[in-house]
């Protein structure tokens, strides 16, 4: 026994080392990472100088780069007097076509930005939360957004309009009318199309314009920014491809709507390294999050928190509500989807801190403290609407030591969301189907539009107050369901509906899509007992519309 | 200082967006104060009260008689406010179900001892159900 526990022990030493040392080589890489960033901001930087950068603003632009490579060169240049002196004049400004597909480029050796940037981003880079430093570095970022409903039409919307280098648009559905409402890339036209495709139009003068059969030339000048580089992903993020995908961008922005892309997008943040932005809305409400920041190694405490820190478990599926059954107000979504953006370029343009001094962890030891970091202070925004105040920020934890994903007994890793092993489907379970009620208890719209209309049967509408003030059929009680079988029971009772029932006069139960209409049988049932004659419209009043009255509104 | 102050702990109960979430247009499942409880007499109109802010007075002590925390708020709320008999929408597994983030006073409750905190007059208690739409 003895040597077992001896070996036992031997391999966590061994486990523990390879987990400190990955730890260790992740926030290398990521420091790689940032200081590719800073020293290419530094080179177009030092690329304007040369240019004639104006005397006058040396020390107020240089003062606000904090980067130690920014202010070597920046020392250098003013060692070197190179800016002493009138600068020479710029030389006439070329025009950038705005159609050239490649975005405006910097005449080199010259300023970093093309004349046509300066004018297009001018009003945020004269503001110090921005400046040069900030549009440079916002030009060499790479977003990616995925999902482009509500939240992700105007996140990438401002992002492209911003300046961000290159934008990832990642979704896999196609425009449907009903999204036009709230969804501000997307038109009549290109209801059908896909909406990445839609999107890149919207956002760019994309150069497969037959994308959409009607495109005309003049929905180039309609772009929105041409400059930006657009990488289009037409498919629903999978497992096995997040976190390749991700780790060819700086930041990710969340704006898919159900659990099982968020705890995915979630998890390949954390593997990938990357910070996220993720925001959620419905009805009147929204709620907004910057988790994996800053993204440190798994077990890494001084990171903030991800998804599953914040929610280790999924709710009960049958608790969703998609803003198709619940409701959306356009401009409560596209609040949420522009504080994305929002919080991208504050990301982005942040200013990165000093580096630890790499002597004190490098040293491979178990007993090696962790580089001291400035604490992170997660928050939740909430938005409501019609609420007062319409806004809270609202404190939450920091990383979860037994996270799934984000600890170092972290079971979610590449290898499980590339095998599959991790399955987000069944970790976020299925609603519970509905046994369907036996063919007595029901009957199709068209036979029901057969029946007579001389008073010999009740119909029961279930939807709420406000749907049934939509449409409704004459003659209907409205008597919604809200899922209290025993308060809706009486309810009905009290309404009338359910009363005198021994007269063989038959109750018809109608809904909208012909879900709720068989719990109410069902309820009825249960309370009433079989006495009563109670039957459902099939699908509703979605069958209504195919089977009986194609004029019946469907919203 | 009355004896109902003595007794009871004045705290602010909201609710975001309901547990009830997939049914309805309705947002919340909980009623009122106990004026309210004593005044209707129970039906849809109380089950579905418009409003989510709920000031509430708890009992200072749970049953055991140590000093009410929010484990004992959750059961209280569910007890004496909860109408609907579908507990398992607001408690799951004797715990607020998956997908209830609980506020205090603005924070996180796991920043501050999750069920075990010791509720104190004035503090403000969320029910914030997670969105998912986009
Ligand atoms: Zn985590």
């Amino acid at each position: 026994m003895d040597m077992f526990t001896t070996t036992d022990t031997h391999l966590t030493f061994l486990r523990t080392q390879i987990a400190s040392t990955e730890s260790q080589l992740r926030t290398l890489k990521a420091q790689l990472a940032q200081a590719e960033l800073s020293a290419q901001t530094a080179r177009q930087l030092h690329e304007a100088y040369q240019g004639g950068f104006p005397a006058e603003w040396i020390e107020e632009t240089l003062g606000a780069l904090d980067d130690s490579s920014e202010r070597d060169i920046a020392r250098k240049l003013r060692q070197d007097g190179g800016f002493e002196g009138a600068p020479t004049p710029a030389p006439a400004a070329v025009a950038v076509p705005v159609l050239d597909a490649g975005g405006a480029k910097a005449r080199a050796g010259r300023w970093p930005l093309a004349d046509e940037e300066y004018k297009r981003y001018g009003r945020q880079m004269i503001m110090p939360e921005i400046g040069l430093h900030g549009q440079l570095r916002l030009k060499n970022a790479k977003v990616l957004v995925v999902g482009l409903g509500g939240l992700g039409c105007p996140a990438a919307a401002y992002l492209a309009g911003a300046g961000v280098g290159t934008l990832g648009l990642m979704d896999g559905d196609t425009v449907e009318v009903s999204n036009l409402h709230r969804q501000i890339a997307h038109k009549v036209r290109t209801v059908g199309g896909m909406k990445v495709d839609s999107a890149v139009e919207f956002l760019q003068a994309y150069v497969k314009l037959q994308t959409f059969a009607s495109s005309s030339p003049s929905d180039l000048v309609c772009s929105l920014n041409p400059n930006v580089k657009y990488a289009p992903y037409r498919s629903h993020l999978s497992p096995d491809k997040a976190v390749a995908i991700f780790e060819r961008y700086d930041l990710v922005l969340d704006c898919t709507d159900h659990p099982t892309s968020r705890y995915l997008i979630s998890d390949a943040c954390v593997l990938a390294g990357k910070p996220l932005v993720s925001a959620s809305a419905l009805k009147t409400e929204g709620q907004l999050l910057v988790l994996n920041n800053p993204p440190r190694a798994p077990g890494d405490a001084s990171s903030g928190p991800c998804y599953r820190c914040i929610f280790p478990k999924p709710p009960p599926a049958d608790a969703i509500q998609s803003c198709g059954e619940g409701g959306i107000l356009g401009p409560v979504v596209g609040v949420m989807g522009v504080l994305q953006a929002l919080e991208a370029i504050r990301l982005l343009t942040a200013k990165p801190p000093a580096p630890p001094p790499m002597t004190d962890w490098m040293d491979l030891s178990m007993d090696s403290t962790p580089p001291v970091t400035p604490e992170v202070k997660p928050t939740m925004l909430m938005f409501s609407a019609y609420n007062t105040p319409q806004f809270r920020s609202v404190r939450l934890r920091s990383r979860r030591t037994d996270c799934a994903a984000c600890s170092y007994q972290a079971t979610v890793t590449q290898h499980s969301l590339t095998t599959g092993s991790t399955d987000y489907i069944a970790f976020c379970g299925s609603t519970t189907p509905l046994d369907p009620l036996p063919p007595e208890s029901r009957i199709s719209a068209r036979d029901f539009a057969r029946l007579p209309t001389d008073g010999s049967n009740i119909l029961i509408d279930v939807r709420d107050e406000t749907q049934y003030s939509i449409c409704a059929l004459r003659g209907s009680t409205n008597i919604p369901w809200n899922g209290n079988a025993e308060a809706w029971v009486q309810d009905a009772v009290k309404r009338g509906v359910m009363s005198g029932y021994e007269d063989g006069r038959e109750r018809f139960v109608v809904c909208r899509l012909g879900n709720d209409s068989q719990l109410v049988v069902r309820a009825v049932r249960e309370w009433l007992g079989s006495a009563v004659r109670v039957r459902e419209i099939e699908g509703g009043f979605r069958a209504w519309r195919e089977g009986v009255d194609r004029s019946w509104p469907k919203y | 200082m009355t004896a109902e102050q003595t007794k009871n702990i004045p705290l602010k109960v909201e609710f975001t967006y309901a547990p009830l979430t997939e049914l309805g247009s309705h947002d919340i499942i909980l009623k009122l104060s106990e004026e309210q409880l004593t005044f209707n007499s129970g039906g849809l109109e109380l089950l579905f009260s418009d409003q989510r802010k709920h000031n509430v007075s708890l009992p200072r002590n749970d049953l055991a008689g140590e000093p009410s925390n929010v484990g004992f708020l959750v059961t209280w709320l569910c007890e004496n406010l909860m109408k609907d008999p579908r507990k398992e929408m607001f408690v799951l597994d004797d715990s607020v179900r998956p997908g209830i983030l609980v506020l205090i006073n603005d924070a996180d409750w796991e920043l501050e001892g999750e069920e075990n905190y010791e509720l104190q007059a004035g503090d403000e208690v969320v029910f914030v159900s997670t969105l998912h739409g986009g």
